[in-house]
């Protein structure tokens, strides 16, 4: 191909883009349609995710040990258990933090309840909290304190507690929210590509006379296809483009709605920046793909004349 | 020159086109292909430029032999030969100028040779002034002239028209029947398929009947024969 004839097919296919105006226009729709409805959902299921991780980051283990253990023990485990792979944090908590936390947490009913109880009668053991990279390791990390107790001879752990079966129940539900997370988002992927194929194979339907009059005319398979190409790809990008600056110009102003204006700072959505490059270019790829592939098959269906 | 041997077309409905047609057309020929409705006279156009391929036969046409045509060479085989059809079939979208350029442009022409040819053929087929036009907006006489002026602007040795003045006017079809004597008059082998009694029978020339697919008269000044 000579290269005039290159710029021939990028002239040609924009100006297809006017000629075919209504046609265009509805290619145009039914790919941000689509892709906006997608791009809603892959953004929600982010965030869901985003917050059932939150939810499991929480998930700690509480390590009790025995009334009577030394210095020097709660040291060595405490160097134990912070040398294990899998342990992010171990956080020692001695038996007068732990009574002022448990206050705390019971709040009016603590008055009540720990009464009488000081410094000097704090019925409570020294304690560690446990925090781990992946929450999923937890009920491992949790068997592998009890095994250091078990090593030595004199136990100085009373007991190893991370919620055993809620954290399970716990994961079991946040990993099915993101399965349907996932699924939703596939099927409204495989739903969009025929919807946006489906409507550019009808713009190119109407227009397969033309197609057979161009080969009458002594146009090549190439000659014709090209434009189609350049059209197909400067609509499904252009308009994906449009889809992932709404989406994302949405998506920042529910953001700011969130975090500042109604003060639901414990609700955190994963952050604008984190989302903004990959939504744009898995939507603009999608979009350009499905372009020049729509555009590409259903050409070829008519040139066979 | 196109050269026919022994040629049998059966569609896949089994509908037998062309049974037995053999003919030769010498370059510079002006042909009328005369013949009832169903007779088989666009099936031997359309086998001319390869919208269809014999079921049985040798066809050549400019030396290259028709039937055993890759698909990849048929694009060149049919800038050889200018089409013009009863509707038209111009791209609907497309200025006069932009439905005649474009077969420049489909040989890679360079722009301003195609910028001078497609204005002077526009000239040549009288519609000066109406390039920019869509095909919507002309008469149906001149919407056949920019045809005629796409089908001639790569200087084709072959013309083949069917039924070009089935839509016209008789004073429009004239006009057309003056422009092609003057491409035949340039060089150009023209084979025109038509129902125009009086077309054929004023201006005379060699007259090819078909009927139920098979040639039943071949005269080099013939008449048209029918009545209808």
């Amino acid at each position: 191909m000579k290269f005039r004839t290159f710029l021939r097919h990028m002239r040609e296919g924009v100006k297809n883009i006017a000629r075919n105006g209504w046609m265009s226009f509805a290619s145009v729709s039914s790919i941000f349609i689509s892709l906006f409805i997608l791009g809603v959902f892959v953004l929600l299921s982010l965030n869901v995710s985003n917050f059932a991780s939150q939810v499991e980051s929480q998930v700690q283990i509480r390590v009790f040990l025995q009334l009577n253990v030394d210095k020097a023990t709660v040291d060595r485990l405490n160097n134990d258990i912070g040398n294990m792979a899998d342990v992010k944090t171990v956080t020692f908590v001695s038996k007068d933090e732990g009574l002022e936390l448990l206050r705390k947490n019971l709040g009016e009913d603590g008055d009540y309840l720990l009464e009488g109880f000081d410094k000097t009668n704090n019925p409570l053991p020294d304690s560690f909290t446990v925090e781990v990279f992946e929450p999923k390791t937890i009920a491992d990390v949790a068997k592998q304190i009890k095994a250091i107790n078990n090593a030595d001879g004199a136990k100085p752990i009373m007991n190893v507690k991370y919620g055993q079966g809620t954290v399970e129940k716990l994961f079991k539900v946040t990993d099915v929210v993101r399965t349907i997370g996932l699924v939703l988002v596939i099927g409204l992927s495989v739903t969009a590509m025929f919807l946006i194929s489906n409507t550019i194979k009808m713009t190119i339907i109407h227009r397969r006379r033309e197609i057979g009059i161009m080969k009458l005319v002594g146009a090549t398979n190439a000659f014709i296809r090209w434009p189609f190409f350049v059209e197909g790809a400067l609509i499904g990008f252009g308009s994906s483009l449009l889809t992932a600056i709404v989406l994302l110009f949405g998506y920042s102003k529910l953001i700011e709605s969130t975090q500042f204006d109604l003060g639901l700072a414990m609700i955190k959505l994963v952050p604008f920046d984190d989302v903004a490059f990959l939504l744009t270019a898995a939507l603009v790829g999608l979009g350009t793909l499905l372009g020049v592939w729509g555009s590409t098959i259903s050409v070829r269906k008519y040139l066979k004349v | 020159m196109i050269e026919m041997q022994d040629i049998w077309k059966t569609y896949a409905d089994g509908t037998h086109a062309l049974r037995g047609v053999s003919v030769r057309i010498d370059r510079n020929d002006f042909v009328y292909l005369v013949g009832p409705s169903g007779a088989g006279k666009s099936t031997f156009m359309k086998l001319i430029y390869r919208e269809e391929v014999p079921t049985k036969g040798q066809i050549s046409v400019n030396g290259f032999n028709i039937g055993k045509l890759k698909p990849r060479k048929i694009p060149y085989v049919r800038r050889n030969i200018g089409v013009i059809f009863q509707d038209f079939r111009l791209l609907p979208k497309m200025s006069v100028y932009e439905n005649i350029a474009f077969a420049m442009e489909v040989i890679e022409a360079p722009k301003k040779l195609i910028r001078k040819r497609t204005m002077e053929v526009i000239e040549l087929v009288g519609l000066k002034g109406k390039h920019n036009s869509l095909p919507s907006q002309l008469s149906g006489g001149e919407q056949q002239r920019v045809a005629i002026a796409r089908a001639i602007i790569n200087n084709p040795s072959v013309i083949v028209a069917d039924e070009p003045t089935g839509n016209l006017d008789p004073e429009t079809s004239w006009g057309i029947m003056n422009l092609l004597e003057e491409i035949n008059f340039r060089g150009a082998t023209i084979i025109m398929a038509t129902h125009n009694r009086e077309i054929v029978n004023s201006l005379r020339k060699r007259v090819i009947a078909i009927e139920s697919g098979a040639i039943v008269r071949d005269e080099v000044r013939g008449e048209y024969g029918y009545e209808i």
